[in-house]
């Protein structure tokens, strides 16, 4: 892994980080915008374990944020799914534009 | 080219076409299967860092729980074989455009700045071989130690948080009896 310079992990991650961004803004599904989601918090993990390994080889500051954030997406995707699944009982539909009950 | 780095960008195109599909695919649950590739393929890159405790918990946490949970929730709220109505076209061209003009400034603050690694490894004798041990014994005892450096607290905290989320989950998607309200 030597002959890969950190900055292309880094251009993996920005680009995976987009990829996720053009999801959320062009998506109108509640599940497809959480995976757009995943895949966001995906790429902020590649980059930590990314500076771990190349810049701070004799640390483990990079392993546990990757943890941790691996914990929080857990739980965040966890509640989103409960929030969709009660939206749907009372909207029948898990569209962002059909749930306008609080917008105004 | 060594054979580590052809694995690495195979390996990240896979990820990024799997990534790619995975937000523009029309089927949901077709969306929901490139995201698990994605996600696959991502687990691989940490096996490449040897980083085998954090590709091992990516594959179990995402591919195994985040992934099959989606896929559930696909079941219970749609037909899975109805097409996703396309997004607005200005819609779509304008966050392709938003999305290309963020990328390209990030690739061009990440490929200007010069990654010196600091400390140690700076003086290491050709960086990337020396190290990390990280193993699950040692991730463990740090993120269990009380020292200065140990990550007790945060640790404690997303316990709660878990916990939260748990409760959390439970009570909101509850099914409340038509009678009472």
């Amino acid at each position: 892994m030597n002959q890969v310079p950190l900055s292309h992990i880094l251009f993996v991650s920005a680009a995976l980080f987009f990829i996720g961004m053009y999801g959320l803004f062009t998506r109108r599904n509640m599940i497809t915008m959480l995976m757009s989601v995943e895949l966001i918090l995906n790429s902020v993990n590649i980059n930590f374990v990314a500076f771990n390994k190349y810049l701070y080889p004799e640390k483990l500051e990079g392993i546990f944020f990757s943890l941790f954030i691996i914990a929080i997406a857990a739980a965040e995707a966890a509640v989103a799914i409960a929030i969709i699944i009660n939206l749907y009982r009372n909207f029948r539909s898990i569209d962002v534009e059909d749930a306008g009950e609080m917008k105004f | 080219m060594s054979a580590s780095a052809v694995v690495f960008y195979i390996l990240s195109f896979f990820i990024l076409a799997a990534g790619l599909l995975a937000v523009t695919s029309r089927k949901i649950f077709r969306s929901a299967i490139w995201l698990l590739f994605s996600l696959t393929g991502i687990a691989g890159l940490y096996f490449w860092l040897q980083m085998e405790f954090i590709a091992a918990v990516q594959i179990v946490v995402y591919v195994g729980g985040i992934v099959v949970l989606i896929i559930f929730s696909i079941f219970l709220t749609q037909q899975s074989g109805k097409d996703l109505p396309a997004p607005v076209r200005s819609r779509a061209v304008f966050s392709a455009l938003a999305a290309g003009a963020g990328f390209a400034l990030t690739c061009l603050l990440a490929g200007r700045y010069g990654f010196a690694p600091a400390g140690h490894a700076a003086a290491g004798a050709d960086g990337g071989n020396m190290g990390v041990d990280a193993s699950v014994g040692n991730i463990g005892a740090q993120m269990l130690s009380t020292s200065e450096h140990g990550y007790v607290l945060p640790f404690e905290v997303i316990s709660i948080l878990l916990l939260a989320a748990m409760i959390g989950c439970i009570v909101i998607a509850i099914k409340t009896k038509p009678g009472d309200k």
